[in-house]
């Protein structure tokens, strides 16, 4: 079970089409156009209990099309990218400018601001891996799980590999494009006690695969982080200093990001509308990002609007420095585009960092939280409340799981409140950042 | 409606012809599938049609249009299963991924193909393209109008934001057990959300709903309307909002969407798949209590024209309404093909994946607790101090620990038994065979929701329906702010 997947083929193929459909919708009318179109290839394969349960091939490919008539604009999009399919992606898309209203913000990009500088960001690795090398290293993952003692049985280790090329292109004469890769292993195990059981998992990913950690070591730790629940209390209600685990505190920066993203700042939408250089944080704490970072999870030398890709800095000392716009947000609210159609990319912190103990020292008696649950982030309003499982701290050491709590707050008192940032970064996404501690949250359990 | 008849035609002439497919090309399919020690093998052929149309600042600014569709291919052996996929329908796509998916195992007796045998099922939705029928002045009209409703409705609203959303999905399955079903499935979707701001606050309302019919049937029942000033309501109740209380409490929950509580504390708990492996807190409990007397819970795929409805389920087996727990006691999981097999039990029509390009798991229809004998005005009655939660926005469970949170987006305080201040959005967490078990009071007034929710598991997320009378919890944890 193996396919090929000639990248340097698809990418020219790509390219071509996407030509073809700019020239299409040039030709049927439209004044502007841009076009997206993909490919994405790999393999999946899931084991439990030493065998295998599921080997899947993948392979994805689209093309979406938007034309501007006007100020009006019409999106279509496909699954099947012959060009007969194009050519009726372009006609429905023109189709559908015909009803939409005119908005004086809508348009491509400037053209000045189109990447013209394309570095090699060194994250195309592709895996030669075959289906049987694949289950033995998921199987081993897994093997080292079960070993550990008290583990009951496994929810199964889950091995994926895939590469892909996309391209971005309009009628500017902009064509952009890029191959990259990206590997995964994961591993969940199941733990019974008394009580019940409980579950948990680890995982690796990276752009390349000798970048992955060792499967038996990825394996021991999600046992290690499964037994470590057994037990779990359910803490006291009350108001706690919350030490946010590096896992979860990335979700930190994912809302503040969703919360200065353009499209919620000109809908009225967030909690952070005309906060802009004002102080949101402590001045010790920037957040920046580098998107031409060489290797990175989410390097690129352009923006879905096709324009250069550069380092912003969105909290600058605790000041909130700039909002995260694409050209069409940073047009509504008369502003100039920071290149982030797409969201931002490779977000690194700037900030003295500390050891997880001296975070624990710091926080002295709260909840190190290792999990939350639901989507209870409002952020309109930056009211926050979600469920958690994690450890009960006193006198700054680790004493047992606690679980089935919320914990609660809102988004703004909670970046004011950031009392530290650890140095036990987590790199496995494209947001990388230590633990941090929120100086106090109102927890509520027991 | 369209006749069984005409839906299976349409089917055939949407996804095999095109390819130069026909019935025996699909046993062809079949037997490249069929490999050596393969003992079950499907073929699953879709094709998608979706629109979007997205008001904003009074102006239908975004529309799209997507076209999605291709086969998926899954060969069998004992609890191994091999999954392919092609965006191509036709005769060399089958034999590619027939050979990929059947590679899982190398060896073995080849099996025959049963005969095969066109499932017959009762339609719970007419066979229609929901996006013709109304014109794209239609639907630029009632998004406008949503828009102007919501405007007037209130001095503080600042922005209106509506959509109308519509798939057309025609799908075709055929299995080497003799299966060979298709299914036309419509769905459609209004959505209106708002935002107010009064006093420097500022606050979102959301409404919407939909199901399995035409977009004309939108706008004939005037849902832009509704769901506008619905929208309005809630975003001017919450601008009152004071802070949540934090701590265990009774809490009340309303009739209808509040029902996501059973799809998370115990809906996804008793998926088949979940209980064959013994990961769910409600493994090897079938004949025992696991909720208070009085809770009867259905999983009902067979519901007319409802958004978790299904004609047949995308393995091909006719939909049906599967008592899960009866009077406090489970009684029944929701199986797909495999793990029914696996188990010894019969699929109950609860086979679903997101496209053709996933693979099927068991998964929940319209999920809904059975109508109690209380009055809802005595059930907030019997509440010294406590909260009433009628509208929310998402949960989700460990299946495992058999933890589950969901999120109030419009709750209120009772105090002394009257409704009394409403209070700021708050997730609720309890253990699902717990929770089930303070259920002390249940209402007369079952509800389903209108039509909006969205199931994920495992990355797929599928449309599902939830339901229930006003229920009462003796306790559950509140995470407010309030300790």
């Amino acid at each position: 079970m193996t396919q090929a997947f000639d990248a340097a083929a698809q990418q020219k193929l790509l390219e071509e089409r996407a030509a073809a459909a700019l020239m299409m919708a040039r030709q049927l009318g439209a004044d502007a156009c841009e076009v997206g179109a993909s490919v994405d290839q790999g393999i999946g394969v899931s084991v439990r209990e030493g065998d295998v349960e599921s080997v899947e091939l993948s392979r994805d490919q689209g093309v979406a099309v938007t034309v501007y008539v006007g100020q009006r604009k019409g999106s279509a999009s496909s699954t099947d990218a012959g060009d007969e399919s194009i050519k009726t992606v372009v006609e429905k898309a023109l189709a559908i400018a015909r009803y939409t209203g005119e908005d004086p913000a809508s348009g491509l990009a400037d053209a000045d601001l189109m990447a013209t500088r394309f570095p090699d960001l060194d994250v195309h690795h592709p895996w030669a891996l075959g289906t049987d090398e694949a289950i033995e290293l998921a199987v081993s993952c897994e093997a080292a799980g079960l070993a550990a003692e008290g583990i009951r049985s496994s929810d199964g280790a889950s091995l994926s590999s895939g590469e892909g090329v996309r391209v971005y292109a309009n009628s500017h004469g902009f064509m952009g494009s890029q191959c990259g890769s990206r590997h995964s292993l994961s591993c969940m195990l199941i733990a019974e006690d008394g009580n019940g059981m409980q579950r948990d998992y680890d995982y690796t990913s990276a752009r390349k695969p000798g970048e992955l950690r060792d499967p038996a070591e990825v394996g021991r730790s999600a046992a290690e982080r499964t037994l470590r629940r057994l037990g779990a209390q359910t803490p006291q209600t009350g108001r706690f200093p919350v030490l946010f685990d590096p896992s979860q505190a990335s979700g930190l920066i994912g809302h503040l990001m969703s919360a200065i993203a353009g499209g919620a700042i000109y809908r009225d939408a967030s909690f952070l509308c005309g906060r802009l250089g004002e102080s949101l944080f402590p001045d010790w704490f920037t957040l920046g990002e580098k998107p031409m970072l060489v290797g990175g999870l989410a390097s690129s030398p352009f923006d879905g609007d096709g324009v250069q890709t550069r380092d912003n800095v969105f909290i600058d000392k605790g000041v909130l420095a700039s909002y995260m716009l694409s050209a069409y947000s940073a047009r509504r609210l008369g502003m100039q585009t920071t290149a982030n159609a797409g969201g931002a990319r490779n977000l690194r912190i700037g900030a003295e960092l500390q050891s997880r103990d001296e975070l624990l020292a710091q926080m002295d008696r709260g909840i190190l939280v290792t999990e939350l649950m639901g989507q209870g982030v409002n952020s309109v309003t930056g009211d926050y409340s979600r469920g958690a499982a994690g450890f009960w701290v006193e006198n700054g050491r680790i004493q047992h799981p606690v679980e089935e709590f919320t914990i609660a707050g809102n988004l703004a008192s909670m970046f004011a409140g950031l009392a530290g940032v650890g140095s036990d970064i987590d790199t496995r996404g494209s947001i990388h950042t230590g633990s941090w501690l929120i100086d106090e949250m109102t927890v509520a359990g027991s | 409606m369209t006749s069984q008849r005409e839906s299976f035609d349409e089917a055939v002439a949407t996804l095999l012809t095109p390819g130069g497919l026909d019935l025996d090309g699909l046993d062809r399919g079949l037997g490249h599938a069929l490999g050596a020690g393969i003992d079950y093998a499907d073929l699953y052929f879709e094709r998608t049609w979706q629109e979007g149309w997205v008001l904003e600042d009074g102006e239908v600014k975004e529309a799209s249009y997507n076209i999605d569709g291709g086969v998926g291919v899954r060969s069998m052996a004992g609890e191994k299963t091999g999954f392919a996929y092609s965006n191509q329908i036709t005769a060399d796509a089958l034999l590619e991924t027939g050979r990929t998916a059947s590679g899982i195992v190398r060896s073995g007796a080849r099996i025959e193909r049963a005969p095969r045998i066109q499932v017959s099922a009762e339609p719970r939705y007419a066979g229609i393209d929901p996006l013709s029928g109304l014109s794209a002045e239609d639907k630029v009209a009632m998004l406008k109008l949503a828009d102007r409703v919501a405007r007037a409705a209130d001095p503080s609203v600042t922005q209106v934001s509506a959509s109308l959303s519509g798939v057309y999905e025609v799908v075709l399955v055929t299995s080497s057990d003799g299966t060979l079903a298709t299914d036309i499935r419509p769905l459609v979707r209004f959505n209106v959300s708002v935002i107010c701001v009064r006093n420097g606050r500022r606050e979102r309302g959301s409404a919407g709903g939909g199901g399995r019919y035409p977009m004309a049937r939108l706008r004939d029942e005037g849902v832009a309307e509704t769901y506008a000033k619905e929208a309005v309501r809630q975003a001017l109740v919450n601008l009152e909002a004071v802070d949540a209380p934090a701590g265990q409490m009774p809490v009340v929950l309303g009739a209808g969407w509040p029902g996501i509580l059973l799809h998370e504390a115990v809906g996804h708990g008793l998926e088949g798949d979940f209980n064959r492996k013994g990961s769910s807190a409600f493994a090897g409990r079938m004949g025992q209590r696991v909720a208070a007397p009085g809770v009867t819970v259905v999983d009902d795929g067979t519901l007319q024209d409802r958004r978790g409805s299904m004609s047949v389920d995308d393995e091909g087996t006719p939909s049906q309404c599967t008592t899960l727990i009866e009077d406090g006691i489970l009684t029944g999981y929701m199986q797909d093909k495999l793990n029914a097999r696996l188990m010894g039990m019969a699929p109950t029509g609860n086979a679903r994946r997101e496209s053709f390009a996933h693979m099927p798991m068991p998964r929940m229809t319209n999920t809904y607790m059975k109508a109690g004998s209380d009055d809802p005005q005595d059930i907030i009655k019997s509440v010294k101090r406590g909260i009433y939660a009628v509208s929310f926005g998402g949960g989700q469970v460990d299946i495992t620990s058999g933890k589950f949170v969901f999120s109030a987006s419009e709750a209120y305080m009772i105090e002394d038994g009257r409704i009394t201040v409403p209070v700021k959005g708050a997730t609720l967490i309890g253990n699902g065979p717990e929770a089930m078990g303070r259920v002390s009071m249940i209402g007369h007034d079952m509800e389903l929701d209108t039509g909006i929710g969205v199931c994920g598991k495992e990355g797929q997320g599928v449309p599902v329906g939830v339901g229930q009378p006003t229920l009462k919890l003796d306790e559950l944890t509140v995470g407010g702010t309030q300790s």
